[in-house]
């Protein structure tokens, strides 16, 4: 049974989805049912997979029907992919099961589809992390890109020409990884990450390979949503629904750097992405960019699901920046905060889609008195607050600390200030917003009611907490923030460290 | 001169599949009708797969399919001569490289979808401002 973990897991999900798109047409509640049923056993697969690893030590490698090494498409559980596979399935399941009531308002007659494409992203996710194989992880990702373009343009009115700017950009990126790995196969002849990380040592000298690390990485970055193309991301993530964006925002950009990283390590060998190359000054160059350029168009905003798009932005850049130090520390704190940022982005957004739900309004005027008609949401949305500007004992604090340690170590005060500057501005921007909803009394209904005209969904004398279904979930998102931040040395020492070949210092 | 007009000759596929690549990527960008956009990208996709089915092929050689010269004698001998003729016939230079081309299929497939996804979120797109235009609806965005 254990044997055959790596393939349920992406399994499940894959033939749930089929079934879901199906099972709307008999039973209105059966969609949703069979997403959470499959979501969550593929938690439960990505745990014992997890448990498996760290006890035995050992990598997991499962042959897909049977064909070994080059020939067939292998999946390897390591100590890295087990780690992400945990977040993407408990991120996914969570934000379904919290956003049960907004799904049922906004999708009523399309849930069947709508659940089956949430299935489908969370599916591709799990094998694209999962998965051994180059071009595979092309196709993987492709199917996570096609679901999210359908998810996003699911949202309001102006979420279809968001969604196509995303697609264009999208797609951009996913084909030149195509070619990318076009080249590789030409340099080496092979699309197995573990054969491909024998044979490229061998040849550090070939343009060929050079030329691809450079295609590669390119695609990578547009997907991920670095300074120079990142203009897509904040447009589509804002106008998507709240639930695709609770699944999305966490999620996409995270396993994104979760692929770069395992390109960077596993294919092509630390010792010519660091040794050998001599790019990574300028890619940390471009995440400091990255960072301060988000966090000060984060500033900027005045819409509350803008703001955190902009932040995401910046959170990018704190994990390339420190992935590129090339050194343990930094590493260690660029795969800590891909865990800890999809935990903080999650109850983020959850957060903002308990205050569109109950007010109706997006704006940061909208969280006006909040404090008191819903001291729960708030409180979860405080610590949110707090673990993406860096208060210890949230995790937020933990990976930042691993981060600029990382910084100091490898010399690179720019990156060091530019996190400080970036912690400072989020403390700014998250302050003015506990500020008004603990301060600013609640706006009455009148003039709720003209200010906001059309979106009042819910009468503002009538806001009060948020229904348990939310709450619960989103509690135990906010409150998994400070379990990680006490965990985190746990993490760092069991899992990361074996995450991060022996090579680098 | 010669040699350059040789090397361009002999490296023509990748020549071809980069103007290919470079047309569609002008179209993304610097088009204003959504429509020409997603040509544009389809374009851009093919070019990959015009490189990668390229890159398989080879002068002279012939499909990746074994031939077994099927003759009366050869059914009567039995599976195993069979298997043994077949692995004397195998002869890698004979054959053009089938897995850049069945990687293809997959991308072809991609590729037909990501254009379905985007001309559905066109359609949307026109049934919300009433154009498909870029400016147009840039400036109904602005105005309203």
């Amino acid at each position: 049974m254990t044997r055959h973990l790596p393939a349920l897991i992406i399994v499940i999900p894959l033939l749930a989805a089929l079934f879901t798109a199906g099972s709307g047409w008999i039973n209105q509640k059966a969609p949703f049912r069979i997403a959470v049923a499959a979501l969550f056993l593929s938690f439960i697969c990505a745990v014992l997979m997890l448990i498996q690893v760290v006890t035995t030590g050992i990598a997991m490698e499962y042959r897909m029907a049977g064909w070994a090494g080059p020939m067939g498409i292998v999946y390897i559980i390591d100590h890295l992919s087990a780690l992400v596979l945990v977040v993407i399935t408990a991120v996914s399941t969570l934000n379904l099961v919290a956003q049960k009531k907004s799904i049922r308002t906004e999708f009523n007659d399309k849930e069947g589809a709508f659940n089956a494409l949430y299935i489908l992203f969370t599916a591709g996710l799990i094998g694209m992390t999962a998965t051994g194989d180059a071009f595979n992880l092309y196709v993987l990702l492709e199917i996570v890109s096609l679901s999210g373009y359908a998810l996003i343009g699911l949202g309001n009115s102006r979420a279809p020409l968001a969604s196509l700017n995303y697609l264009f950009l999208g797609t951009i990126g996913a084909t030149f990884y195509l070619l990318g790995v076009g080249y590789l196969y030409i340099a080496t002849g092979t699309l197995n990450m573990a054969e491909l990380a024998i044979i490229i040592p061998q040849n550090m000298e070939s343009g060929l390979i050079l030329f691809a690390f450079i295609i590669c990485l390119t695609g990578l970055f547009v997907k991920m949503a670095m300074f120079p193309v990142h203009g897509w991301l904040p447009e589509a993530y804002s106008q998507a629904t709240s639930v695709s964006a609770g699944l999305i925002a966490p999620l996409t950009t995270k396993v994104t750097v979760y692929i770069m990283i395992r390109i960077c390590m596993t294919v092509f060998t630390p010792e010519y992405t660091f040794g050998h190359l001599d790019i990574s000054g300028f890619i940390v160059l471009l995440a400091i960019v990255t960072i301060v350029f988000g966090s000060l168009s984060a500033l900027a905003q005045k819409n509350v699901k803008k703001m955190l798009t902009y932040i995401i932005i910046a959170e990018v850049g704190y994990m390339v920046g420190g992935f590129f130090l090339g050194n343990r520390l930094g590493i260690s704190g660029a795969i800590l905060h891909i865990i800890n940022d999809a935990a903080m982005t999650l109850a983020l957004f959850l957060a903002a889609g308990i205050f569109i739900w109950k007010t109706g309004g997006e704006s940061r005027s909208d969280l006006k008195g909040l404090f008191a008609k819903m001291p729960f949401t708030m409180a979860g949305f405080v610590l949110a607050g707090l673990s993406v500007v860096g208060v210890p004992p949230t995790c937020g604090f933990f990976s930042k600390w691993y981060l600029i340690s990382g910084g100091i170590q490898a010399g690179n005060f720019l990156f060091v200030a530019a996190l400080i500057f970036s912690s400072l501005v989020n403390a700014v921007l998250f302050f003015r917003l506990f500020e008004i909803a603990f301060f600013e009394p609640f706006a009455d209904a009148d003039s709720h009611g003209s200010s906001h005209g059309s979106h009042t969904h819910v009468g503002a004398l009538t806001i009060k907490e948020a229904p348990l279904g939310m709450l619960i979930p989103f509690l135990i998102a906010s409150l998994t923030l400070i379990v990680l931040g006490l965990y985190s040395g746990t993490i760092v020492t069991n899992i990361i460290q074996f995450a991060i070949p022996t090579g680098v210092i | 001169m010669e040699s350059i007009f040789s090397l361009v000759l002999a490296k023509a596929n990748y020549a071809v599949y980069i103007i290919l690549m470079m047309v569609g990527l002008y179209a993304m960008i610097a088009k204003n009708n959504l429509i020409k956009k997603i040509v544009g990208m389809t374009i851009f996709q093919t070019a990959i797969i015009l490189f990668y089915v390229s890159i398989g092929y080879k002068r002279g050689a012939t499909i990746p399919i074994l031939e077994h010269h099927a003759s009366p004698e050869t059914v009567a001998h039995g599976a195993e001569k069979m298997a043994a003729h077949a692995m004397d016939a195998v002869d890698v230079a004979h054959y053009i490289n089938p897995l850049p081309h069945v990687l293809m299929l997959t991308a072809i497939v991609v590729g037909v979808a990501t254009l379905g996804v985007a001309l559905a979120l066109a359609i949307k797109v026109y049934n919300t401002y009433g154009t498909v235009e870029e400016d147009e609806i840039n400036q109904q965005l602005r105005s309203g």
